[in-house]
C-alpha cells in the first residue's frame, strides 16, 4: 500500500471533509481535514488501513490550534499527517482518540497540559508532566504563554505571576 | 475482605538515571494495578528548542537524553534537512550509522548490566558496564567525546573519522565480540534465567500494535518494524544487515532480541568502515524556508519521532520531540498487572526505560504494620532468583 492508495482510500470514503493534500516528499503527505470528523478518520486509518499510530503534534499558529495526527504505514515507510485545525483559543475542543486506540492515553494527557486543548469524553486527563501545584490555565507552549522571569538570586517564581 | 496495600516507587534512586514514581496496588503478592506518574525530570526542551536557532535546537535536544544523545540529534538533523531540502554527502551518511550503531551496543550493554542487577546477577551488571568501555572508548576515538557527542549537523557531521583510527576500531569491535560471544552464552545458556524470564510480563502482538509500542519492545512482541528499515535513512540502505523479531513477548524475548542486535549493531560498523567512501563530510546549508519536516529514526529503544515546523525565520515555530519511551512506558498496564511484586521490578526494567526505584521506597502491609525500607524490591526479586537455584542444583 502506496501513499498514493491512502490518499486514494481516505479521498473516497471522506472526500467532503478534506479540504486539501499536501504530498511534502514520495512517502510523506499532510491532509488537512474537518476537526469533527476526526473520530471516524482515525477508526478508518488505524483499524481498516493498519497505520501505526505515532504521536500528535499541536502547533499554536494565528489561525488557532492545529493538531496533527501522525501515523506511520511501516510495511511501505509512509508517514501520513492529519491536520486539524481548532479556531476557538478560548476553549479548543476535539474528540479523543483514546477509545479507539491506547496509545493516545498520554499524548492526550500532555497536550491537554501544555496547551490546554479538551479531549472531549477522555476520563483521564489528568497532570503528567507538569507539577502538582501548577497554576489552572496556565499553558506552557501557547505562543502568548509569558516565562516567569529569575530574580536576582537566579530563581524563578511561579509561572503567570507577574 | 481485600487487602490491598500500595508500593510507592520513586521518584529518587541513586541507581538510575532519570527519576519517575510508579504506584503499584498489591493484594498479597499479585500486582492489581499500576500507576506511573512522570514529570521530574521535564524540563521543556521543546519550548527551549523554539527560543533557539536550528543550529543551535540539535546541542538542545542532545541532552534531552545521556544515554541517546546521538539518537534525538539524527531525528533532529533529519527534520530540518526535510525543510531545506539537502543532499548529504555520502560519506556523512556512513559516520551517522556508524554513530548510532556504537550508541546502540552500548545503550544495550548498559541494559542488560542493570537487568542483571535487578535479577541478582551482579555479575552480569559488572561484566556488563565493563564491557561497554571499549564502545565508549571508540566513541571518544571518532568524536571526542565518551557522551554527547556533538557530531551532527545540518547537511552532514562536524568530524570525520581519521583513516588511521579505523584499524583501532576494529580492533576494539573485535575485544567487544569476544565478550558479547561469553556474555551472550552466560545469559541464554542459564537454566535459572530461563526459569526467571520465561513467561513473565508478556505482552502480546495485539496489545503492542494498540499501544504502538516500539523497537526492543514491540519487536520482541512479533511485530515486525525497525525505523532503519521502513524509513531508510543515513547509510542503512546501502548495508546488509537482518532485523531480529521474537514472537513470546516476554522479558526472556525482550533480552534476546537485545542481545542479537548487538551482533547485527557490529555487522553494521564493519560493514560501514569497509564501504565508507571518501569526499566531503558536509553540505552547505544557505537558510531553512517555511515548511514542515518530520525526522524518523530508530533509537536504542525504539523509533525517535521529531516534527519541526519552520516559518521562515532562524528558529523552529514547533519542535515536537516523540522519544520511544513515550509510547513503550503505557504498556506497563498490560505487563505488570497479575504478576507478582518480585517479578514488577523486571518486567518494569524489561522495555528499558530510564527506570528508577527508591532508598525510600517503602511497602505498607495495612494488616500487621509491616514496613520495609531500602531497595528491598530489589533484594526480593534478587532472593526469587537464588530460590530457583537452589531448587536447581537440588534436582
Amino acid at each position: 500500500m502506496t501513499l498514493d492508495d491512502i490518499l486514494a482510500s481516505l479521498d473516497k470514503r471522506f472526500k467532503d471533509s478534506i479540504q486539501k493534500i499536501e504530498k511534502t516528499s514520495p512517502k510523506k503527505a499532510f491532509v488537512d481535514m474537518d476537526a469533527a470528523k476526526i473520530t471516524q478518520f482515525v477508526i478508518h486509518i488505524f483499524k481498516d488501513l493498519g497505520l501505526r499510530p505515532n504521536t500528535i503534534s499541536a502547533v499554536d499558529t494565528f489561525g488557532g490550534f492545529e493538531l496533527l495526527y501522525h501515523f506511520s504505514y511501516d510495511r511501505s515507510g509512509v508517514t501520513l499527517s492529519l491536520r486539524a485545525l481548532l479556531k476557538d483559543r478560548t476553549e479548543p475542543t476535539i474528540d479523543t482518540i483514546t477509545g479507539i486506540t491506547r496509545s493516545a492515553w498520554w499524548i492526550e494527557r500532555e497536550i491537554h497540559e501544555l496547551f490546554g486543548i479538551n479531549f472531549r469524553d477522555n476520563k483521564d486527563l489528568r497532570t503528567l508532566l507538569l507539577p502538582d501545584d501548577w497554576p489552572k490555565g496556565v499553558y506552557p507552549l501557547r505562543k502568548d504563554f509569558i516565562p516567569p522571569k529569575r530574580d536576582s538570586r537566579g530563581h524563578t517564581h511561579k509561572p503567570g505571576a507577574a | 475482605m481485600s487487602h490491598k496495600a500500595t508500593i510507592p516507587i520513586g521518584p529518587y534512586h541513586p541507581l538510575q538515571e532519570e527519576p519517575e514514581f510508579y504506584k503499584l496496588v498489591v493484594e498479597g503478592e499479585r500486582v492489581v494495578d499500576v500507576d506511573v506518574r512522570i514529570g521530574y525530570n521535564h524540563r521543556g526542551i521543546e519550548k527551549i528548542s523554539e527560543g533557539k536557532s536550528f543550529d543551535q535546537a540539535i546541542f538542545a535536544v542532545e541532552r534531552i537524553c545521556g544515554i541517546c544523545s546521538g539518537s534525538h540529534p539524527i531525528a533532529c538533523v533529519q527534520a530540518i534537512e526535510e525543510i531545506a531540502k539537502v543532499e548529504i554527502p555520502e560519506r556523512a551518511l556512513f559516520i551517522r550509522s556508524i554513530i548510532q550503531e556504537l550508541e546502540r551496543l552500548h545503550s544495550h550493554m548498559l541494559w542488560l548490566g542493570l537487568a542483571g542487577h535487578f535479577l541478582g546477577y551482579n555479575t552480569i551488571f559488572m561484566w556488563g558496564w565493563k564491557y561497554r568501555e571499549p564502545i565508549c572508548d571508540i566513541m571518544e576515538t571518532v568524536t571526542g567525546n565518551r557522551q554527547n557527542y556533538g557530531i551532527m549537523k545540518v547537511g552532514g557531521v562536524r568530524r570525520d573519522i581519521e583513516k588511521e583510527h579505523v584499524p583501532y576500531i576494529l580492533s576494539r569491535l573485535d575485544e567487544f565480540t569476544k565478550q558479547l560471544d561469553m556474555l551472550k552464552g552466560a545469559i541464554l545458556d542459564d537454566p535459572v534465567l530461563h526459569a526467571r524470564l520465561k513467561g513473565v510480563g508478556i505482552l502480546t502482538k495485539e496489545k503492542a500494535i494498540d499501544y504502538a509500542a516500539l523497537g526492543p519492545t514491540a519487536r520482541a512482541s512479533g511485530v515486525d518494524i525497525d525505523a532503519r528499515r521502513d524509513y531508510p535513512y543515513a547509510a542503512y540502505p546501502r548495508v546488509k544487515w537482518n532485523v531480529i523479531t521474537q514472537k513470546e513477548g516476554d522479558v526472556f524475548a525482550k533480552t534476546v532480541v537485545r542481545i542479537l542486535e548487538m551482533y547485527e549493531s557490529v555487522n553494521i560498523i564493519r560493514q560501514c568502515l569497509d564501504k565508507m567512501p571518501q569526499g566531503p563530510i558536509d553540505a552547505k546549508v544557505k537558510d531553512v524556508p517555511p515548511g514542515e519536516g518530520i525526522g524518523q529514526i530508530e533509537a536504542p529503544r525504539g523509533e525517535c519521532f521529531h516534527y519541526i515546523k519552520s516559518d521562515g525565520t532562524n528558529s523552529p515555530m514547533r519542535h515536537k520531540i516523540r522519544a520511544p519511551t513515550f509510547m513503550n512506558f503505557a504498556t506497563f498496564r498490560e505487563t505488570v498487572i497479575g504478576e507478582t511484586v518480585s517479578d514488577a521490578t523486571i518486567i518494569l526494567a524489561a522495555i528499558d526505560p530510564c527506570y528508577c526505584c527508591t532508598e525510600r521506597m517503602v511497602v505498607v502491609n495495612s494488616k500487621d504494620r509491616e514496613l520495609y525500607k531500602g531497595p528491598d524490591l530489589i533484594k526480593l526479586s534478587q532472593e526469587k532468583t537464588r530460590l530457583i537455584k537452589e531448587k536447581m542444583q537440588r534436582l
